[in-house]
């Protein structure tokens, strides 16, 4: 493996951070929509690269996968998901921009700290894949944990899922079945979510989480 | 032969469900559904308590060795009973118009796949494969908990889904960095995924890789045990979703989730340069013990209020394998099948106080040993049962796990006897106002419709007088294997 091959995986697994940051501060469904294709996009190119890089032709399989369902398919259906329920205007979030930037920023260097003293007998190349990888799936988490919305909660379980899918192709010679079950886990993630989707606009019309938390049954006014 | 048997036995507790659920999707009659969701089950436990005598050979996908045949059969018993159960409780649910014929296809279907995938996660070999097998678990239990569609029912599924997926996640980083530890020392492949091999050489892996591997692993599949402070989604799961629901995920999914756990206890404790797991899973055991027993206190809901003790419950299994040693681990062993056993049978009690009250709020409910003796005092014994009143099995368990730490880290055992006081006396503050008391309502509920609860207390009951001289041979050697 020449420099080079090691610079260009390290570039392409370094957007995907440089996109979960994008993702961070959109303040509009459609644009999150786009910038979550584009998240898999590049996941698909990282995955790719590996596995050309790793002479390993299965991986391409996971690179295709990740470019149909993730770039091409989910974003459209979520697209039309957001114009039927009509929820297309601002995204409702907890902690304003600017915190959850710093907090992400926070968030890559926590990944770093941690994977890289661990992974030392690891090659050079691994170890920052893995703390990239790990960086998607905590910013991931961060964009569940400030969007009260569910559509772009469910955005950011996927990003999430993309550090996960970075981070097994990293492992060389990780085998095939995890990386087809991740990708059918996540086909079955976002059957149930599409289901839940029109089930909780059937019943109150609205995706907002915050008006669900309402209804929980152990709600003070409710004492006896 | 006995190779031929074996194989048999693993087609029925993986191939039966899994098929089951395919022909179970098709049958629009609900009769015939329920009745063949109950032959499958009971095929599933035929097939279990084969695998008891006649193992398979190991392959690099599947293993069936002492330790799995012991949570593989206590799942299959509570499957077997709660479906039995689940036959009664979902034609009242029909009849009452909660749910819908199309419902019940989809339910009786989920329940056999939930079947499927507990059953895969136990015999898994291969660590990403029980990744898979949880996954499918934990999503199945998701479609059964929201399928009421009440706001309620849907916020609880959403919950759990999030933050089901949530843990799952650190799981597979968790899984991937134990790949990565082997991947030096086993080559690539899949038999650095296998764990009967990464067990044998988890001795030589990276102290380093594996230490974070576990952090990941005890916070993913922790929340899916339901340890404090990852408990959230739980008690809404049990409150929102049908009761035979509640019993599967209280008596068997949480199991599951633990021994995939102790599967990755036991790769750590065969590396001597490792951080010793137990008192992580101590420490978590503990909180979740001691949050649990006040939570209870301030419960309204009767099934949030059993899913609390289930949290404290599994915080007492997951303190005891933390702690390790042949005692403790034995005291686990034990009371994991009690309380698997035990909590199921209160829940069958509980849904059918809840369909015959019309409504779950403990407020509301009174004096159930008049209005419907039988099930009133079943729910009084499997409440004293629970709560680890003697003769029980849970006694027995809570008894050995006070003693053994008390010998071993006296200010542990204060800590424990608290927090199993407090719960105790949170439930026993409850039950008085649910079982007793004046009222004029009067129950009609034919008494074999009770049967799953009362031969889950009778075999409570009967593991607290006397355990048989091979169960404790079985459970002891068991327990030596898990440290």
């Amino acid at each position: 493996m020449t420099p080079l091959d090691t610079d260009i995986a390290h570039l392409l697994a370094g957007s995907m951070v440089l996109v979960s940051f994008l993702l961070l501060y959109q303040d509009r469904m459609f644009a999150l929509l786009n910038f979550f294709a584009i998240h898999a996009c590049v996941l698909a190119l990282s995955v790719g690269w590996q596995a050309y890089l790793q002479r390993a032709p299965h991986l391409f399989i996971t690179a295709l996968i990740a470019l149909l369902f993730k770039a091409v398919i989910i974003p459209v259906a979520l697209h039309r998901i957001v114009v039927r329920l009509g929820i297309h205007r601002a995204i409702e979030t907890v902690v304003g921009t600017g915190p959850t930037m710093l907090i992400g920023i926070g968030l890559v260097a926590l990944s770093i700290v941690v994977m890289l003293p661990v992974t030392t007998s690891e090659g050079a190349f691994a170890r920052e894949d893995l703390a990239f990888a790990l960086s998607v799936v905590l910013l991931g988490f961060m964009m569940m944990i400030t969007r009260r919305n569910a559509v772009s909660q469910v955005i950011g379980f996927m990003s999430l899922e993309n550090g996960l899918v970075l981070a097994a192709t990293g492992a060389r010679g990780m085998p095939l079945v995890v990386e087809i079950s991740v990708g059918f886990s996540i086909l079955i993630a976002f059957l149930v979510v599409g289901i839940f989707l029109f089930r909780i606009r059937e019943r109150c019309d609205t995706v907002d989480l915050q008006a669900l938390d309402m209804s929980r049954g152990e709600s003070p006014g409710e004492s006896a | 032969m006995s190779v031929d048997v074996s194989l048999t036995a693993l087609a029925a507790i993986l191939a039966v469900p899994a098929g089951g659920a395919v022909l179970l999707a098709a049958i629009p009659r609900y009769r015939i559904s329920a009745a063949l969701n109950v032959a499958c089950c009971a095929i599933t436990l035929a097939g279990a308590a084969t695998l008891y005598a006649h193992r398979p050979r190991p392959s690099l996908y599947l293993l069936v060795d002492d330790v799995n045949t012991v949570f593989l059969i206590v799942g299959a018993l509570v499957g077997f009973t709660t479906s039995f159960f689940s036959a009664g409780y979902i034609a009242h649910e029909l009849e009452t118009h909660r749910l819908k014929p199309r419902d019940l296809r989809f339910y009786h279907a989920m329940y056999q796949l939930l079947m499927f995938a507990m059953n895969l996660a136990l015999v898994a070999n291969n660590i990403g494969l029980m990744w898979v097998a949880i996954e499918l678990a934990t999503l199945t239990t998701v479609l059964m908990v929201g399928i009421y569609r009440t706001n309620a029912a849907l916020e609880a599924a959403w919950k759990y889904f999030i933050l089901g997926s949530v843990g799952i996640a650190l799981a597979l980083f968790g899984t991937i960095l134990v790949y990565l530890a082997a991947e030096e020392r086993l080559g690539q492949g899949m038999a650095a995924m296998a764990w009967d091999h990464l067990v044998a050489r988890s001795g030589s892996f990276d102290p380093a890789l594996l230490n974070l591997s576990f952090v990941f692993l005890l916070l993913g599949y922790g929340t899916k045990v339901g340890l404090a402070p990852v408990h959230a989604w739980l008690p809404d799961a049990h409150a929102e979703g049908p009761t035979p629901i509640s019993a599967v995920l209280s008596g068997l999914l949480l199991n599951v989730a633990l021994f995939a756990l102790l599967r990755f206890k036991l790769i750590m404790a065969g590396n001597a340069r490792v951080l010793s797991p137990g008192p992580m899973m101590v420490t978590m055991g503990l909180v979740s013990l001691v949050f649990a027993g006040f939570m209870i206190f301030r419960r309204r809901d009767i099934k949030r209020m059993f899913a609390y003790s289930s949290i404290e419950h599994m915080g007492i299994i997951t303190l005891a394998f933390g702690l390790g040693g042949p005692l403790a681990s034995f005291a686990g062993l034990l009371h994991m099948t009690m309380h698997s056993l035990t909590k199921s049978a209160i829940f069958f009690g509980v849904g059918y106080v809840s369909q015959l009250e019309g409504t779950q709020r403990i407020a509301d409910i009174r004096g159930l040993t008049q209005s419907q003796p039988l099930l009133g005092w079943l729910l009084v014994i499997g409440v004293a049962a629970i709560a680890g009143l003697p003769p029980f099995g849970v006694f027995t368990s809570e008894f050995l796990l006070v003693t053994s730490t008390f010998a071993r880290v006296p200010w542990l055992a204060v800590l424990l006897g608290l927090g199993l006081i407090i719960a105790f006396s949170a439930l026993a503050l409850r039950l008085h106002g649910l079982a007793f008391g004046e009222t004029d309502k009067r129950h009609v509920l034919p008494a074999w419709r009770l049967a799953p609860m009362i031969v889950h207390l009778a075999l409570v009951a009967a593991a607290g007088i006397y355990l048989p001289g091979t169960v404790i041979t079985w459970f002891r050697h068991v327990a030596q294997l898990l440290g």
